[in-house]
Protein backbone atom coordinates (compact mmCIF):
# COMPACT_ATOMS: atom_id res chain seq x y z
CA UNK A 1 0.00 0.00 0.00
CA UNK A 2 1.17 3.48 -0.83
CA UNK A 3 1.78 6.30 1.66
CA UNK A 4 -1.13 7.78 3.57
CA UNK A 5 -1.76 11.44 2.50
CA UNK A 6 -1.70 12.48 6.15
CA UNK A 7 2.10 11.97 6.09
CA UNK A 8 2.46 14.78 3.57
CA UNK A 9 0.38 17.11 5.72
CA UNK A 10 2.54 16.33 8.76
CA UNK A 11 5.71 17.04 6.75
CA UNK A 12 4.22 20.32 5.46
CA UNK A 13 3.33 21.30 9.05
CA UNK A 14 6.96 20.68 10.04
CA UNK A 15 8.06 22.99 7.21
CA UNK A 16 5.71 25.65 8.58
CA UNK A 17 7.27 25.24 12.02
CA UNK A 18 10.79 25.67 10.61
CA UNK A 19 9.68 28.73 8.65
CA UNK A 20 8.39 30.23 11.91
CA UNK A 21 11.80 29.51 13.52
CA UNK A 22 13.46 31.38 10.66
CA UNK A 23 11.04 34.27 11.09
CA UNK A 24 12.49 34.82 14.57
CA UNK A 25 15.82 35.60 12.89
CA UNK A 26 14.01 37.72 10.30
CA UNK A 27 12.61 39.84 13.12
CA UNK A 28 15.69 39.94 15.36
CA UNK A 29 18.15 40.61 12.76
CA UNK A 30 20.85 42.75 13.74
CA UNK A 31 22.02 43.58 10.17
CA UNK A 32 20.16 43.60 6.85
CA UNK A 33 22.33 40.66 5.73
CA UNK A 34 20.91 38.46 8.49
CA UNK A 35 17.40 39.33 7.40
CA UNK A 36 17.98 38.31 3.79
CA UNK A 37 19.56 35.05 4.90
CA UNK A 38 16.43 34.31 6.91
CA UNK A 39 14.20 35.30 3.99
CA UNK A 40 16.17 33.05 1.62
CA UNK A 41 15.78 30.15 4.03
CA UNK A 42 12.04 30.74 4.26
CA UNK A 43 11.81 30.80 0.45
CA UNK A 44 13.56 27.43 0.18
CA UNK A 45 11.27 25.98 2.84
CA UNK A 46 8.19 27.32 1.05
CA UNK A 47 9.27 25.76 -2.26
CA UNK A 48 9.95 22.40 -0.65
CA UNK A 49 6.66 22.64 1.24
CA UNK A 50 4.73 23.39 -1.95
CA UNK A 51 6.16 20.30 -3.65
CA UNK A 52 5.08 18.19 -0.68
CA UNK A 53 1.60 19.75 -0.63
CA UNK A 54 1.24 19.02 -4.36
CA UNK A 55 1.69 15.34 -3.55
CA UNK A 56 -0.80 15.65 -0.69
CA UNK A 57 -3.57 17.22 -2.78
CA UNK A 58 -2.62 15.46 -6.06
CA UNK A 59 -2.43 18.81 -7.84
CA UNK A 60 0.45 19.16 -10.31
CA UNK A 61 -0.17 22.91 -10.59
CA UNK A 62 1.33 23.40 -7.10
CA UNK A 63 4.69 22.16 -8.37
CA UNK A 64 4.57 24.56 -11.32
CA UNK A 65 3.94 27.41 -8.92
CA UNK A 66 6.82 26.16 -6.76
CA UNK A 67 9.16 26.36 -9.78
CA UNK A 68 8.09 29.91 -10.58
CA UNK A 69 8.31 30.86 -6.90
CA UNK A 70 11.87 29.49 -6.69
CA UNK A 71 12.98 31.50 -9.73
CA UNK A 72 11.22 34.71 -8.66
CA UNK A 73 12.52 34.51 -5.08
CA UNK A 74 16.00 34.08 -6.53
CA UNK A 75 15.57 37.27 -8.53
CA UNK A 76 14.28 39.00 -5.41
CA UNK A 77 17.29 37.87 -3.38
CA UNK A 78 19.64 39.12 -6.10
CA UNK A 79 17.91 42.50 -6.14
CA UNK A 80 18.14 43.01 -2.40
CA UNK A 81 21.77 41.86 -2.43
CA UNK A 82 22.54 44.30 -5.24
CA UNK A 83 20.84 47.07 -3.30
CA UNK A 84 22.95 46.35 -0.21
CA UNK A 85 26.12 46.46 -2.28
CA UNK A 86 25.13 49.93 -3.39
CA UNK A 87 24.89 49.11 -7.08
CA UNK A 88 21.26 50.00 -7.64
CA UNK B 1 8.68 1.64 -1.21
CA UNK B 2 6.71 3.08 1.71
CA UNK B 3 9.65 2.73 4.05
CA UNK B 4 11.93 4.45 1.52
CA UNK B 5 9.58 7.43 1.35
CA UNK B 6 9.37 7.70 5.14
CA UNK B 7 13.15 7.50 5.46
CA UNK B 8 13.66 10.20 2.82
CA UNK B 9 11.16 12.47 4.58
CA UNK B 10 12.85 11.81 7.92
CA UNK B 11 16.33 12.74 6.66
CA UNK B 12 15.00 15.79 4.82
CA UNK B 13 13.09 17.12 7.80
CA UNK B 14 16.07 16.59 10.12
CA UNK B 15 18.36 18.66 7.92
CA UNK B 16 15.77 21.37 7.27
CA UNK B 17 15.24 21.66 11.01
CA UNK B 18 18.98 21.92 11.61
CA UNK B 19 19.18 24.61 8.94
CA UNK B 20 16.58 26.83 10.56
CA UNK B 21 18.10 26.09 13.98
CA UNK B 22 21.52 27.15 12.63
CA UNK B 23 20.05 30.54 11.79
CA UNK B 24 19.29 31.11 15.47
CA UNK B 25 22.50 29.65 16.84
CA UNK B 26 25.43 30.96 14.80
CA UNK B 27 27.01 34.35 15.56
CA UNK B 28 27.27 36.25 12.23
CA UNK B 29 25.98 36.48 8.65
CA UNK B 30 28.57 34.18 7.05
CA UNK B 31 28.27 31.30 9.48
CA UNK B 32 24.47 31.60 9.34
CA UNK B 33 24.66 31.36 5.56
CA UNK B 34 26.70 28.16 5.95
CA UNK B 35 24.04 26.57 8.09
CA UNK B 36 21.02 27.90 6.24
CA UNK B 37 22.10 27.27 2.64
CA UNK B 38 23.72 23.87 3.03
CA UNK B 39 21.22 22.30 5.36
CA UNK B 40 18.04 23.57 3.70
CA UNK B 41 19.25 22.68 0.21
CA UNK B 42 20.25 19.20 1.30
CA UNK B 43 17.02 18.70 3.24
CA UNK B 44 14.91 19.91 0.32
CA UNK B 45 16.69 17.47 -2.01
CA UNK B 46 15.53 14.63 0.23
CA UNK B 47 11.93 15.76 0.71
CA UNK B 48 11.57 16.41 -3.03
CA UNK B 49 13.16 13.01 -3.73
CA UNK B 50 10.48 11.49 -1.52
CA UNK B 51 7.76 13.16 -3.62
CA UNK B 52 9.48 11.95 -6.83
CA UNK B 53 9.61 8.41 -5.46
CA UNK B 54 5.93 8.68 -4.51
CA UNK B 55 5.00 9.89 -8.00
CA UNK B 56 6.82 7.07 -9.77
CA UNK B 57 5.52 4.48 -7.29
CA UNK B 58 1.89 5.47 -7.84
CA UNK B 59 2.33 5.34 -11.62
CA UNK B 60 -0.07 6.63 -14.28
CA UNK B 61 0.04 9.88 -16.28
CA UNK B 62 -0.87 12.38 -13.56
CA UNK B 63 1.61 10.97 -11.04
CA UNK B 64 4.41 10.76 -13.59
CA UNK B 65 3.77 14.41 -14.43
CA UNK B 66 4.00 15.21 -10.71
CA UNK B 67 7.35 13.42 -10.47
CA UNK B 68 8.80 15.09 -13.57
CA UNK B 69 7.73 18.55 -12.47
CA UNK B 70 9.18 17.87 -9.03
CA UNK B 71 12.51 17.01 -10.69
CA UNK B 72 12.47 20.37 -12.49
CA UNK B 73 11.62 22.18 -9.23
CA UNK B 74 14.59 20.40 -7.63
CA UNK B 75 16.92 21.50 -10.43
CA UNK B 76 15.68 25.09 -10.06
CA UNK B 77 16.39 24.97 -6.31
CA UNK B 78 19.85 23.46 -6.83
CA UNK B 79 20.81 26.12 -9.34
CA UNK B 80 19.43 29.16 -7.55
CA UNK B 81 20.24 28.46 -3.90
CA UNK B 82 24.06 28.55 -3.89
CA UNK B 83 24.09 31.47 -6.32
CA UNK B 84 21.78 33.43 -4.03
CA UNK B 85 23.98 32.60 -1.06
CA UNK B 86 27.03 33.83 -2.96
CA UNK B 87 25.23 37.11 -3.79
CA UNK B 88 24.21 37.61 -0.15
CA UNK B 89 27.73 36.91 1.13
CA UNK B 90 29.27 39.39 -1.29
CA UNK B 91 26.63 42.02 -0.54
CA UNK B 92 27.12 41.57 3.20
CA UNK B 93 30.88 41.95 2.83
CA UNK B 94 30.62 45.02 0.65
CA UNK B 95 28.06 46.65 2.94
CA UNK B 96 30.67 46.48 5.68
CA UNK B 97 29.81 43.44 7.81
CA UNK B 98 33.08 41.90 9.04
CA UNK B 99 33.18 38.18 9.89
CA UNK B 100 33.11 37.76 13.68
CA UNK B 101 35.88 35.80 15.44
CA UNK B 102 37.74 35.53 12.12
CA UNK B 103 41.31 34.25 12.32
CA UNK B 104 42.30 35.39 8.81
CA UNK B 105 40.67 37.78 6.34
CA UNK B 106 42.42 37.79 2.95
CA UNK B 107 39.73 39.94 1.36
CA UNK B 108 40.51 42.70 3.86
CA UNK B 109 44.22 42.55 2.95
CA UNK B 110 43.44 42.89 -0.76
CA UNK B 111 41.89 46.33 -0.44
CA UNK C 1 22.20 32.89 -35.36
CA UNK C 2 23.49 29.55 -34.15
CA UNK C 3 23.32 30.80 -30.57
CA UNK C 4 19.72 31.93 -31.11
CA UNK C 5 18.71 28.50 -32.45
CA UNK C 6 20.49 26.72 -29.61
CA UNK C 7 18.72 28.87 -27.01
CA UNK C 8 15.34 28.19 -28.64
CA UNK C 9 16.09 24.48 -28.75
CA UNK C 10 16.91 24.37 -25.03
CA UNK C 11 13.70 26.29 -24.25
CA UNK C 12 11.69 23.90 -26.45
CA UNK C 13 13.11 20.82 -24.74
CA UNK C 14 12.23 22.31 -21.35
CA UNK C 15 8.70 23.07 -22.56
CA UNK C 16 8.28 19.52 -23.87
CA UNK C 17 9.43 18.06 -20.55
CA UNK C 18 6.95 20.24 -18.65
CA UNK C 19 4.00 19.30 -20.85
CA UNK C 20 4.66 15.57 -21.05
CA UNK C 21 1.65 13.19 -20.92
CA UNK C 22 -0.85 15.67 -22.35
CA UNK C 23 -1.92 14.04 -25.62
CA UNK C 24 -1.66 11.49 -28.35
CA UNK C 25 1.18 12.63 -30.70
CA UNK C 26 3.85 10.64 -28.91
CA UNK C 27 3.33 11.98 -25.41
CA UNK C 28 2.17 15.43 -26.45
CA UNK C 29 -0.89 17.00 -28.05
CA UNK C 30 -0.57 18.89 -31.36
CA UNK C 31 -1.53 22.19 -29.75
CA UNK C 32 1.20 21.91 -27.13
CA UNK C 33 3.81 21.12 -29.79
CA UNK C 34 2.91 24.21 -31.86
CA UNK C 35 2.52 26.56 -28.88
CA UNK C 36 5.82 25.33 -27.49
CA UNK C 37 7.61 25.99 -30.78
CA UNK C 38 6.26 29.56 -31.03
CA UNK C 39 6.97 30.36 -27.38
CA UNK C 40 10.48 28.96 -27.44
CA UNK C 41 11.32 30.97 -30.56
CA UNK C 42 10.15 34.12 -28.74
CA UNK C 43 12.15 33.15 -25.63
CA UNK C 44 15.21 32.50 -27.81
CA UNK C 45 14.87 35.91 -29.49
CA UNK C 46 14.74 37.63 -26.11
CA UNK C 47 17.40 35.65 -24.26
CA UNK C 48 20.05 34.58 -26.76
CA UNK C 49 22.37 37.46 -25.83
CA UNK C 50 22.68 36.32 -22.22
CA UNK C 51 22.06 32.59 -22.44
CA UNK C 52 25.55 31.51 -23.43
CA UNK C 53 29.00 32.66 -22.48
CA UNK C 54 30.47 35.42 -24.58
CA UNK C 55 33.09 34.37 -27.12
CA UNK C 56 36.59 35.28 -26.09
CA UNK C 57 39.32 35.40 -28.61
CA UNK C 58 41.46 32.31 -29.04
CA UNK C 59 38.92 29.97 -27.46
CA UNK C 60 36.67 27.20 -28.58
CA UNK C 61 33.08 28.17 -29.38
CA UNK C 62 30.66 28.93 -26.57
CA UNK C 63 28.14 26.24 -27.54
CA UNK C 64 30.44 23.50 -26.28
CA UNK C 65 28.30 23.23 -23.10
CA UNK C 66 25.60 21.57 -25.22
CA UNK C 67 27.88 18.61 -25.95
CA UNK C 68 26.03 15.55 -24.58
CA UNK C 69 29.30 14.05 -23.34
CA UNK C 70 29.65 16.99 -20.96
CA UNK C 71 26.11 16.42 -19.70
CA UNK C 72 26.88 12.78 -18.92
CA UNK C 73 30.09 13.84 -17.18
CA UNK C 74 28.15 16.48 -15.23
CA UNK C 75 25.52 13.97 -14.12
CA UNK C 76 28.25 11.58 -13.04
CA UNK C 77 29.86 14.40 -11.09
CA UNK C 78 26.53 15.29 -9.44
CA UNK C 79 25.68 11.82 -8.19
CA UNK C 80 29.26 10.76 -7.44
CA UNK C 81 31.90 13.01 -5.82
CA UNK C 82 29.59 16.01 -5.40
CA UNK C 83 26.86 14.18 -3.52
CA UNK C 84 29.32 12.46 -1.20
CA UNK C 85 31.04 15.77 -0.42
CA UNK C 86 27.64 17.36 0.18
CA UNK C 87 26.55 14.65 2.60
CA UNK C 88 29.83 15.04 4.50
CA UNK C 89 29.34 18.81 4.53
CA UNK C 90 25.93 18.51 6.08
CA UNK C 91 27.02 16.14 8.80
CA UNK C 92 29.92 18.50 9.52
CA UNK C 93 27.61 21.53 9.71
CA UNK C 94 25.14 19.60 11.85
CA UNK C 95 27.98 18.82 14.27
CA UNK C 96 28.94 22.49 14.39
CA UNK C 97 25.34 23.61 14.88
CA UNK C 98 25.00 21.32 17.88
CA UNK C 99 28.40 21.91 19.51
CA UNK C 100 29.02 25.50 18.40
CA UNK C 101 32.74 24.92 17.66
CA UNK C 102 33.79 27.32 14.90
CA UNK C 103 37.03 28.94 13.76
CA UNK C 104 36.00 31.07 10.76
CA UNK C 105 38.08 33.11 8.34
CA UNK C 106 38.26 34.23 4.73
CA UNK C 107 40.99 32.62 2.62
CA UNK C 108 42.02 33.00 -1.00
CA UNK C 109 42.42 30.19 -3.53
CA UNK C 110 43.66 30.31 -7.13
CA UNK C 111 42.08 27.44 -9.07
CA UNK C 112 43.34 28.76 -12.46
CA UNK C 113 40.06 28.21 -14.33
CA UNK C 114 39.71 30.19 -17.52
CA UNK C 115 36.01 30.18 -18.40
CA UNK C 116 33.14 31.88 -16.58
CA UNK C 117 31.17 28.64 -16.58
CA UNK C 118 33.98 26.77 -14.86
CA UNK C 119 34.30 29.43 -12.16
CA UNK C 120 30.52 29.46 -11.61
CA UNK C 121 30.44 25.68 -11.31
CA UNK C 122 33.34 25.67 -8.87
CA UNK C 123 31.92 28.54 -6.78
CA UNK C 124 28.52 26.86 -6.49
CA UNK C 125 30.12 23.52 -5.64
CA UNK C 126 32.23 25.23 -2.96
CA UNK C 127 29.15 26.83 -1.43
CA UNK C 128 27.40 23.49 -1.03
CA UNK C 129 30.34 21.49 0.34
CA UNK C 130 32.30 21.05 3.58
CA UNK C 131 32.56 24.19 5.66
CA UNK C 132 33.18 26.61 2.80
CA UNK C 133 31.23 29.47 1.22
CA UNK C 134 32.46 31.55 -1.70
CA UNK C 135 32.27 35.27 -0.85
CA UNK C 136 33.92 37.12 -3.73
CA UNK C 137 35.58 36.48 -7.05
CA UNK C 138 38.45 38.35 -8.66
CA UNK C 139 37.20 38.58 -12.22
CA UNK C 140 40.56 39.29 -13.83
CA UNK C 141 42.45 36.16 -12.83
CA UNK C 142 39.70 33.94 -11.45
CA UNK C 143 40.79 33.91 -7.80
CA UNK C 144 38.08 32.97 -5.33
CA UNK C 145 37.72 34.33 -1.80
CA UNK C 146 36.24 31.62 0.36
CA UNK C 147 34.74 31.85 3.84
CA UNK C 148 35.96 28.78 5.67
CA UNK C 149 34.21 27.78 8.86
CA UNK C 150 37.16 25.86 10.29
CA UNK C 151 40.46 27.39 9.13
CA UNK C 152 43.32 24.90 9.34
CA UNK C 153 45.85 26.82 7.26
CA UNK C 154 45.68 30.56 6.44
CA UNK C 155 47.15 30.08 2.94
CA UNK C 156 45.73 26.83 1.59
CA UNK C 157 46.05 25.20 -1.81
CA UNK C 158 42.80 24.68 -3.79
CA UNK C 159 42.94 20.94 -3.05
CA UNK C 160 42.96 21.58 0.69
CA UNK C 161 39.75 23.63 0.54
CA UNK C 162 37.66 21.84 -2.05
CA UNK C 163 39.23 18.45 -2.83
CA UNK C 164 38.91 17.29 -6.42
CA UNK C 165 36.41 19.98 -7.56
CA UNK C 166 38.81 22.14 -9.65
CA UNK C 167 39.77 19.02 -11.60
CA UNK C 168 36.10 18.21 -12.30
CA UNK C 169 35.20 21.81 -13.15
CA UNK C 170 38.04 21.81 -15.68
CA UNK C 171 36.90 18.51 -17.19
CA UNK C 172 33.27 19.65 -17.50
CA UNK C 173 33.55 23.29 -18.50
CA UNK C 174 36.74 23.63 -20.53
Amino acid sequence: MIVDPITFFIVAACFLLFAIFSMVRLGLGPTAGDRIVALDTINTLVVAGMVVLAAAYNEVIFVDIAIIYALLSFVGTLYVARYLEGGL
Amino acid sequence: MNILIYVLFGIGLTFNGLGSFALLRFPDVYTRLHGATKCTTFGSIFTTAAVIAYGFARGGGAYHTLAIHAIIALIALLLTNPTGAHAIARAAYRSGVKPKYAVVDKLEEKK
Amino acid sequence: MLVFLATSLVAYVLYLILTMFTGSVGLWSTGELIAGAVLSLIAGAIAYRVAFEKERKGEKNSLRVLNPLRFILFLGYLVGPFFIAMARANIDVAYRVITGKIRPGIVKISPNLKTDLGITLLANSITLTPGTLSVDVDEENGDLYVHWINVKNPEPSPEEVCGSFPYWARRIAE
